[in-house]
C-alpha cells in the first residue's frame, strides 16, 4: 500500500521484515511440544455452578420445558430471534436485517451457543444458525441463552480445539462488567445487564 | 481533551517524589492494587497447573518471536485472504497515518475506540484531533482519563489513581461538552457510576461509521485477531460500525490457534483476577452480513524490532498486558503509574521503554531501570514468565556503559578510588584512620547528599580491625 508509505524507496513492509530477521537472526526456540486432543464433555453442574458465580441467572430444564421458560425469562419483554432458533417466543420479533438503532429499541434476544466451558462457566457462540449476527446477542438489555447440556466442555482448551477460528466467536463469562472502579467487579455496562442461561438435558 | 501528555516528565525519583507527597494517590492505589492481589491469588490457586501453564505460554511466545519473520507472512497472508487489508508501520507516525487516512477515506470526524495500548503508545488520538477526527474512548477507565483530561496510570485500568467520588466529579463536570450529560442525581455508587457510562457512550456506539482497536493476540495460521475485555464496549466497537481498523503490535502473533488456549486461561485469572473475563471477541477478516465490511490490520514496529534484537530484553516482547507486575509491585504501589513518564508503566514499564527506545538518549528513560528494589515479585507472578529482575540489571548495566566518556560521575570518582585504595595495604590502613574523622567530617558538610538523604551513614568504630589485630596479637595478649 504505497499510498500509506511516506514516499520512501523502501516501503514499510520491507523494512519492519527486515529489521525483524536481523534481530533474530541468532534466536532459536522450539515450541512446546503438544498432544491434539478430542474435546472432553464436561460437568454440567459445575457449568451451571460457575455462571452462576458471574451473577448470571441460571436455570436447568428438560428438552420440553425450555419454550415455556424462556416465556417466564422473558416475562413480558420484546424479544429478538435469530433464524433456526428452534423455539417458539410469543411476540418476537424476527432479524430481516435490524439496524443497531432498531435493535436498541429492543428488550430482548434469545439465542442457542455453539459450547459451553464448565471449568470457567463461559458460553460461547460462533453466531451460527440459532445464535444470529454478532449485534443481536449484544445490543439488547436481556440475553436469553439456551445451552444443551452436552454442548459444555471441560475447559478452556477443549473449547478452543472443538471451535472454528474462521467463524466470528464471543466468549460470554456472565453480563457486562467492569472492574475500572477501585479494582472491584461490578455488573451492568454496554453488553447486555442481565444474562439469563437455560441448560437443557 | 488531549492536552495531558507524557512528553518532558521529569526522571523517575523527581516524579517519584511527587507522587509520594500525594496521600490520596497512595490511598486509591494501595487499595486497589490489595484489592485485585487478593483476587488473582484465588482464581490462580484453583489450577494445579500454574506453572505449567505459564512455562507453556512463554515457550510459546519465545517460539513465536524466533520465527517472527515466518509468523508475520503467513499472518498477512492469512488477514488478506480473509479479505482484510494488512498495513505495516515502521513508526508511531506512519501507524497514525494509516487510521486518519482510512477514517479520511469514510469522511468522518470521529471513531469509537476499544481500550488499546497500542493506539495509546503511538499517540493516535492526538494525531486524529490534529486532523479534525475525534476519537472517543469507550472503556470506562479510558474514558474517565479522557474526560479528566488526565494521563493513564495503570495497564489495565488507566484510571487506577482515581476513586469512585473523583469519578463522579468527573463526569458531572466533563460528560456533557462530549455528549450526553450525567444524570442529574448520579451517585458515586459504582454501579450508578457505570450505568452513566453506558448511557453516554450509547449514542456514539450507535452512530459510529468507524472503530478502532488494538488485539490482545494475531493468530497467524488463520488471521484470527483476539480482543479480552469486560464491558461489551469492546464487542460494540468491533461489530457495529461499518469499518474497522486494528492496530497491533508485531510481538502479537501467536502462531497457531491451538496455541491461543494458554493465553486465554492465563490472561484473565493474571489481569482482572476472574477464572474469565466477560467478554473475548475473536475474528478473521470479513464475515459477509455480520460486523464491519472493511476491515484494517495495522502491523506496527515502533521499536519492537529494538527490543527483539537484545538478547537479554526480547523476553519483554512476550508481554500479554495483564498487568499483574504492577499490582504487586512495592514501588509501583507507592508512586502509581506517572512517575514512569509512559503509557507503560510498573516493573514491565520500567524495562519495556528502555527496550522500545533505546538508552543513552532521554533522561528519563534512562532512569527507569533503577525504578525498582529487584525484590522479584514481578516475575513471580508474570504468567508469561518474564524475568524482569534480570532484564533490569542488563539495562542499567547498558544505561551505564551509553553514559562512558564525558566527565566522570561521583559514583564512579569513588568507585576507582576505593578500587586504588583496596590495592595497597598501605593505602588502605591509612584511610582506615582517617575514616572515623571522614565521616564526621562528610556529616558536618553535607558531602555526598544524594546517597546520606535516603540512608545513615555509619559510625566509623575507633579502631579499625587490622590496628585492632596488630594491638592485641589477633586478641591473644
Amino acid at each position: 500500500m504505497a499510498a500509506y508509505g511516506r514516499g520512501s524507496l523502501v516501503s514499510a513492509r520491507d523494512e519492519v521484515l527486515r529489521r525483524v530477521r536481523e534481530a533474530t537472526a541468532s534466536a532459536t526456540a522450539t515450541p512446546p511440544a503438544r498432544e491434539s486432543r478430542e474435546p472432553r464433555p464436561g460437568d454440567v453442574d459445575r457449568f451451571a455452578e460457575r455462571v452462576a458465580d458471574y451473577k448470571a441467572v441460571v436455570e436447568r430444564c428438560g428438552p420440553d420445558e425450555v419454550e415455556a421458560r424462556i416465556a417466564a425469562a422473558l416475562d413480558g419483554a420484546v424479544a429478538v430471534v435469530p433464524d433456526g432458533l428452534g423455539y417458539a417466543v410469543p411476540g418476537s420479533v424476527p432479524d430481516d436485517g435490524l439496524s443497531a438503532t432498531d435493535l436498541d429499541g429492543i428488550d430482548a434476544v434469545v439465542t442457542l451457543a455453539r459450547v459451553g466451558v464448565a471449568e470457567t462457566g463461559t458460553i460461547v457462540l460462533d453466531h451460527g444458525p440459532g445464535q444470529g449476527r454478532r449485534a443481536l446477542s449484544l445490543v439488547p438489555d436481556l440475553h436469553v441463552c439456551v445451552v444443551r447440556a452436552d454442548q459444555v466442555v471441560a475447559d478452556v482448551p477443549d473449547a478452543v480445539a472443538s471451535l472454528d477460528p474462521a467463524r466470528p466467536l464471543t466468549w460470554i463469562s456472565g453480563p457486562s462488567a467492569t472492574s475500572d472502579i477501585e479494582l472491584d467487579r461490578v455488573e451492568g455496562v454496554h453488553g447486555p445487564r442481565t444474562l439469563h442461561v437455560l441448560v437443557v438435558g | 481533551m488531549t492536552g495531558a501528555t507524557f512528553v518532558g516528565m521529569p526522571a523517575f525519583p523527581e516524579a517519584a517524589r511527587a507522587a509520594l507527597a500525594d496521600s490520596q494517590l497512595r490511598h486509591n492505589l494501595a487499595h486497589a492494587t490489595g484489592t485485585i492481589r487478593g483476587k488473582r491469588a484465588r482464581v490462580v490457586g484453583e489450577l494445579d497447573d500454574w506453572e505449567e501453564l505459564r512455562t507453556r505460554a512463554a515457550g510459546v511466545k519465545d517460539a513465536a518471536l524466533a520465527d517472527l519473520e515466518t509468523h508475520l507472512l503467513t499472518l498477512e497472508e492469512r488477514l488478506t485472504a480473509a479479505g482484510a487489508t494488512v498495513h505495516w508501520a515502521r513508526d508511531a507516525a506512519e501507524a497514525s497515518a494509516v487510521v486518519a487516512q482510512v477514517a479520511r477515506a469514510h469522511e468522518v470526524d470521529e471513531v469509537v475506540k476499544v481500550k488499546s495500548m497500542a493506539t495509546v503508545e503511538i499517540g493516535l488520538n492526538e494525531a486524529l484531533a490534529a486532523e479534525g477526527i475525534a476519537a472517543w474512548e469507550t472503556d470506562l477507565a479510558e474514558l474517565i482519563v479522557q474526560l479528566g483530561d488526565d494521563l493513564p496510570s495503570h495497564i489495565l485500568v488507566p484510571a487506577i489513581h482515581r476513586n469512585r467520588a473523583e469519578i463522579r466529579q468527573i463526569f458531572v463536570d466533563k460528560m456533557a461538552a462530549a455528549g450526553r450529560p450525567a444524570p442529574d442525581d448520579l451517585t458515586e455508587v459504582p454501579s450508578e457510576l457505570a450505568n452513566a457510562a453506558r448511557l453516554h457512550l450509547r449514542e456514539k456506539f450507535l452512530r459510529a461509521k468507524v472503530g478502532v482497536s488494538g488485539a490482545n493476540f494475531a493468530v497467524a495460521e488463520t488471521g484470527t485477531l483476539v480482543v479480552v475485555e469486560s464491558e461489551g464496549n469492546g464487542r460494540m466497537c468491533l461489530t457495529l460500525p461499518e469499518v474497522l481498523v486494528s492496530v497491533v503490535g508485531i510481538e502479537k502473533v501467536v502462531p497457531t490457534w491451538a496455541e491461543l488456549d494458554t493465553f486465554l486461561q492465563v490472561l484473565p485469572r493474571s489481569s482482572t483476577g476472574e477464572r474469565m473475563n466477560p467478554y473475548t471477541s475473536t475474528w478473521s477478516g470479513v464475515t459477509p452480513g455480520d460486523g464491519p465490511q472493511e476491515v484494517h490490520v495495522v502491523l506496527v514496529d515502533n521499536g519492537r524490532t529494538r527490543a527483539l534484537a537484545d538478547e537479554v530484553g526480547r523476553q519483554a516482547l512476550r508481554c500479554i498486558r495483564c498487568s499483574a507486575c504492577l499490582n504487586v509491585c512495592p514501588v509501583y504501589e507507592r508512586t502509581g503509574g506517572h512517575a514512569y513518564g509512559s503509557v507503560y508503566p510498573g516493573p514491565i514499564g520500567a524495562i519495556l521503554n528502555p527496550l522500545l527506545k533505546g538508552v543513552g538518549v532521554d533522561e528519563q528513560v534512562d532512569s527507569l531501570p533503577y525504578a525498582s528494589s529487584l525484590c522479584g515479585a514481578c516475575y513471580e507472578v508474570c504468567p508469561v514468565k518474564i524475568d524482569i529482575p534480570s532484564v533490569l540489571v542488563d539495562l542499567r548495566a547498558q544505561v551505564v556503559d551509553a553514559h562512558r566518556g564525558g566527565r566522570p560521575s561521583v559514583e564512579a570518582a569513588a568507585m576507582k578510588g576505593a578500587g586504588q585504595t583496596f590495592a595497597s595495604s598501605r593505602r588502605l590502613g591509612l584511610a582506615q584512620r582517617l575514616t572515623g574523622l571522614g565521616t564526621g567530617l562528610a556529616r558536618r558538610l553535607g558531602l555526598a547528599p544524594a546517597w546520606s538523604s535516603a540512608r545513615d551513614l555509619p559510625t566509623a568504630p575507633p579502631e579499625s580491625f587490622r590496628a585492632w589485630w596488630r594491638r592485641t596479637d589477633g586478641g591473644r595478649s
